[in-house]
């Protein structure tokens, strides 16, 4: 079960990536990073029951990590859907030379 | 019983996962996210992670998905339907990902012995359910304890940052 989940994690992984460089909708970007923290979160609980505790005390942390950052970046979509009325990523080319 | 409730947790963690990235609307992606979310906290239940799995299923398919649900709610992004796949990379990075996938599952069946899972009596003790939270709360008050209130810094300014960033007048 264990190099199972491993295996999961890495299936999951994979396929938040394969979201993040296809779609261009930022919402379901920051949906597919959410699933990437996830399948990380799989590999470190799987690891814990091999090798120590100490795997699950570092899924709090990304839990916190990722709460900070859905947070502080759903407020940049919002703030940038209010500049340009639409969470399309091809607009957001502010920063892009 | 346990492997099998494992493989219907697992397949609906990947249907999930993949109707997250081929969802065209933002509101099934999200929702599909969530059926993930709560396979995965079956799954760390399995596994033995009793609190993780019940922080799982808080934190994640209650808070976070929450506030995306209301994003959308207030972008009004729910009748969005257009297609947004880039054409190009869409189908060679399907095909790569598809490729790695197969990959992976061929490595776990052609190699070796698997990991076997540890001798530890307090994680033995814990994953029947007995303490489960005194287990990870030691190391976390005990060894992580700088890291801990580091955690409680780095959520106050991550408040005080999406407050003034989603600010209508800065």
């Amino acid at each position: 079960m264990l190099t199972n989940s491993l295996v999961l994690a890495a299936i999951l992984f994979s396929i938040g990536v394969l979201g993040v460089v296809v779609r261009r909708n930022a919402i379901i970007l920051f949906l597919c990073i959410e699933l990437m923290l996830n399948a990380v979160n799989l590999a470190f609980v799987a690891l814990s029951r091999a090798v120590g505790i100490e795997g699950q005390v570092f899924v709090f942390f990304v839990m916190a990590v990722a709460a900070a950052e859905a947070a502080v970046g759903l407020a940049i979509v919002i703030s940038i859907f209010r500049h340009s009325e639409t969470v399309d990523l091809k607009n957001f080319n502010l920063l892009r030379w | 019983m346990s492997d099998l409730l494992w493989w219907v947790f697992a397949s609906l963690a990947v249907g999930g996962a993949a109707g997250t990235v081929l969802g065209r609307n933002p509101v099934a992606s999200l929702l599909s996210l969530v059926l993930t979310f709560f396979s995965l906290a079956a799954i760390y239940i399995l596994l033995g992670a009793h609190f993780i799995g019940a922080l799982q299923v808080m934190v994640y398919a209650g808070a976070i998905m929450v506030l995306f649900l209301f994003v959308i709610m207030l972008l009004n992004l729910g009748h969005d339907f257009r297609p947004d796949l880039r054409k190009g990379v869409w189908l060679v990075s399907g095909f790569v990902t598809t490729g790695l996938i197969f990959y992976f599952i061929w490595r776990s069946f052609a190699g070796e012995a698997g990991l076997a899972m540890g001798t530890d009596p307090v994680l033995e003790k814990a994953a029947e359910g007995g303490n489960a939270i005194t287990v990870i709360a030691e190391p976390l008050f005990r060894d992580f304890i700088v890291a801990f209130e580091l955690t409680g810094i780095l959520l106050l300014v991550a408040v005080i940052g999406a407050v003034l960033l989603a600010k209508r007048r800065v």
